[in-house]
């Protein structure tokens, strides 16, 4: 079995426009504001002040518990002010702005490309500098990593799965970073190995992408103990619960985390980023990004330092089409339309998609036909179009008892509906609203 | 014959048995119930609307019938007239409650906030506000999908096409609340419905500081605390760049109106202002002179 086993579904990938497009580094901005939130969890406190003169990988923001994550300055210059912005999604940020002078490093931190192989370091060791860093899973949910590097006491993790699926159409980030970074990938991988004190790495790739298949595949072979395992399409298989399943099996029981199986799950991206931190001490200040769409002039895969606004990512990859309905701040599936480009690169962003204006509408819904495609799509085993129902019709309750919190959001049931009912809108409110309802109940 | 004659006899027997255990249990189990909680319900209006506070009329009634002063019973509906007629039933005192309404504190019309986007998901309130910011710029204002209207039971609120912004007739509105829960965004307010309906607020929820809110719309409140220095009467306070007019200390003096620079207090149901305009200026005059 090369798949997960519940529900799914074949959106076109439609990865052409920008796979196999060399990274192009994106040239720094002239002013710049770092979100103080950029992870789930509480916001990073700054630790600097108005005036203050920064370095690039200087630590900016504090983490703001332990479900948070260190914010580090991606360029040298001055700090302008302390204050907040409007995000793409009308969201107010709190934020540090910085006037960029230069580009001076921390003497400490090796900017060079040369790849080091892991020294001799300590499991704690591993895991202070991951902390350190501010590293959060750049697959999109943005939890930061050591969190999941220190499992709780009595649980024990036995695999270590790597997210190279990248399921989400047109995206395609992922894929050239396990291209042209792959060896650094696969010392990253040892590094968590050894922190985590486990044998096993299993790195999940979708069969459409061959080349990084084999290239993984001669990589991983050096290495005892990893291997790669192709799997067929299905999207959400990117999905933490999903991958475990179509990786070794396993299902993760409603309501718990992936350690609950003894599985933990981290995506290319982030492992890459922890390679950097720990053996080159360089903190999690840039991502790569895919800019794409079916009219964009360049489109192809970016590394942004956080701070840049998108807009200059975007005027690189050749502006904004003439004809964009729809800008989408991530992939088609799980990313949201946003309202504007002014707004920095973040952790969060893995994509910019325009979307044509014919292709961007969505199609009146019509009445429910009650024919349970969506019971069929949903991977979390769910019932959407009785959630969304539920939601429209206010019954929390009702929802909790049908797991609504289990949802993963990746608008399997929306994307499946014949009848094109906005299942997924419904389905974000009654979670938002249950989400807040649970909050207030566990607060007491 | 006779087949006759036993069926008589075994219905008529079970037909008096029966009849004997419905009247003993109906001796035994009787609830005991105020008759004036009856008379109370049918003289309230039966809309169930819950604008009391109460799961409907009935609950009202008996609430009404159990309490030892009509103190903070209202139904919102029916207002004095109904109260008054509950307190006669009752031989209770009827407490005089100020008549309320419901106000919409957004005047973010499609001229002042020109929409930036267009959002083609559901036509909901509830789902924008979980979804998306707002077709405007405004993370504050009325996102003009209706929801109060839907969930109005007396047709008191009406979308306005011109503007995109719902209102209420002060005629209907019987300030049940329903609006105000309906509204994701808490812009609905119930306030004082005021002598002749006369009333001043402040139309605009924003808390942004000045200038993003005046970008956002031309007509939002800036927090610049105009408004709070004319006030004699210490009812407007600005609190997160926003300012908010007390209805139980506004004497309705339109001085705060006449301040404030972007337009966002309004007066509703006062007479044209263009006489009172003179007599204003006039004294300032006669102050510079002196």
């Amino acid at each position: 079995m090369n798949t997960f086993r519940i529900g799914g579904v074949h959106p076109q990938d439609n990865k052409v426009y920008s796979a196999n497009k060399a990274i192009i580094d994106c040239p720094l901005p002239k002013q710049a504001i770092i979100p103080l939130v950029q992870h789930i969890g509480a916001p990073a406190v700054p630790i600097v002040e108005k005036g203050d003169k920064v370095r690039a990988g200087q630590l900016i923001a504090k983490a703001g518990g332990f479900v948070s994550a260190n914010v580090h300055s991606p360029f040298s210059g001055t700090i302008t002010k302390i204050d907040s912005f409007v995000d793409g999604w009308g969201a107010r940020v709190p934020a540090i702005f910085i006037d960029v002078e230069g580009d001076l490093w921390l003497d400490d931190i090796d900017t060079t490309p040369a790849l080091v192989r892991s020294g001799i370091i300590e499991p704690k060791e591993i895991i202070d500098r991951v902390t350190a860093a501010g590293i959060v899973g750049l697959g999109g949910a943005c939890f930061p990593t050591h969190v999941k590097l220190m499992p709780p006491p009595g649980k024990k993790a036995e695999v270590l799965i790597v997210n190279g699926v990248e399921c989400e159409p047109y995206l395609t980030c992922d894929h050239q970073l396990m291209l042209e970074h792959g060896e650094e990938i696969i010392v990253g991988i040892q590094l968590l190995m050894r922190a985590l004190d486990i044998k096993q790495a299993i790195i999940g790739i979708e069969k459409n992408k061959p080349d990084a298949i084999a290239y993984m595949q001669k990589l991983a072979s050096r290495v005892l103990g990893v291997s790669v395992k192709p799997l067929n399409l299905k999207y959400p298989q990117g999905g933490e619960k999903q991958l475990i399943d179509a990786c070794i099996g396993r299902q993760v029981p409603s309501g718990a985390l992936p350690i609950e199986v003894g599985a933990v799950v981290d995506n290319v991206a982030t492992i890459y980023a922890v390679y950097e931190a720990v053996l080159k001490r360089k903190p999690l200040i840039e991502r790569v990004i895919t800019v794409t769409g079916k009219h964009v002039a360049k489109p192809g895969n970016y590394r942004v330092r956080f701070g840049t606004p998108l807009s200059d990512v975007v005027a690189l990859a050749g502006g904004v089409p003439e004809d964009t309905g729809k800008i989408i701040g991530g992939g088609p599936m799980m990313g949201r339309a946003m309202n504007s480009i002014d707004m920095p690169a973040n952790k969060r962003v893995s994509g910019l998609l325009f979307m044509p204006e014919e292709e961007s509408r969505r199609t009146a819904p019509d009445n429910c036909i009650r024919c349970a495609k969506c019971v069929d799509a949903c991977p979390m085993g769910l019932e959407p179009y009785l959630l969304a129902r539920q939601a429209e019709l206010e019954m929390w309750d009702g929802m909790e008892a049908h797991n609504i919190m289990d949802c993963i959001e990746c608008g399997c049931c929306t994307f499946t509906c014949p009848s094109h009912r906005p299942l997924l809108d419904y389905v974000r409110l009654g979670k938002a609203t249950v989400g807040g309802i649970l909050r207030a109940r566990n607060a007491k | 014959m006779n087949i006759v004659l036993i069926s008589l006899l075994v219905l008529g027997a079970t037909g008096l048995l029966a009849a004997v255990l419905l009247f003993v249990i109906a001796r035994q189990f009787r609830v005991e119930e105020d008759p004036r909680i009856d008379e109370v319900a049918e003289a309230l209006p039966g809309a169930n609307c819950g604008g009391c506070g109460f799961a409907g009329c009935r609950a009202l009634a008996e609430a009404c019938v159990k309490a030892e002063t009509l103190d903070g019973l209202l139904c919102p509906v029916g207002g004095a007239v109904t109260m008054e007629k509950v307190a006669t039933i009752l031989g209770k005192e009827a407490v005089a409650a100020e008549p309320m309404v419901a106000v919409v504190r957004c005047n973010g019309t499609c001229e002042a906030r020109p929409r930036t986007s267009e959002f083609d998901g559901s036509r909901s309130c509830k789902i924008m506000h979980a979804c998306y910011v707002g077709e405007t710029a405004c993370p504050f204002g009325c996102l003009g999908c209706g929801d109060c209207v839907a969930a109005c039971q007396f047709g008191a609120i009406s979308m306005n096409p011109e503007t995109g912004l719902p209102e209420v007739d002060d005629e209907k509105c019987t300030s049940c609340g329903k609006c105000v829960k309906a509204c994701p965004r808490h812009i609905i307010e119930l306030r004082k419905k005021g002598p002749k309906s006369r009333r001043i607020v402040v139309m605009c929820v924003n808390k942004d500081k000045g200038a993003p809110a005046r970008k956002a719309c031309l007509s939002a409140c800036i927090g610049c605390g105009k408004c709070q220095k004319e006030c004699n009467f210490d009812a407007i306070t600005v609190e997160n760049n926003l300012a908010y007019i007390d209805w139980q200390k506004c004497r309705l003096c339109r001085k705060c109106e006449a301040a404030c620079p972007t337009g966002a207090i309004h007066a509703i149901n006062f007479p044209p202002r263009k006489p009172a305009e003179p007599a204003e200026a006039e004294p300032k005059k006669e102050e510079e002179q002196a």
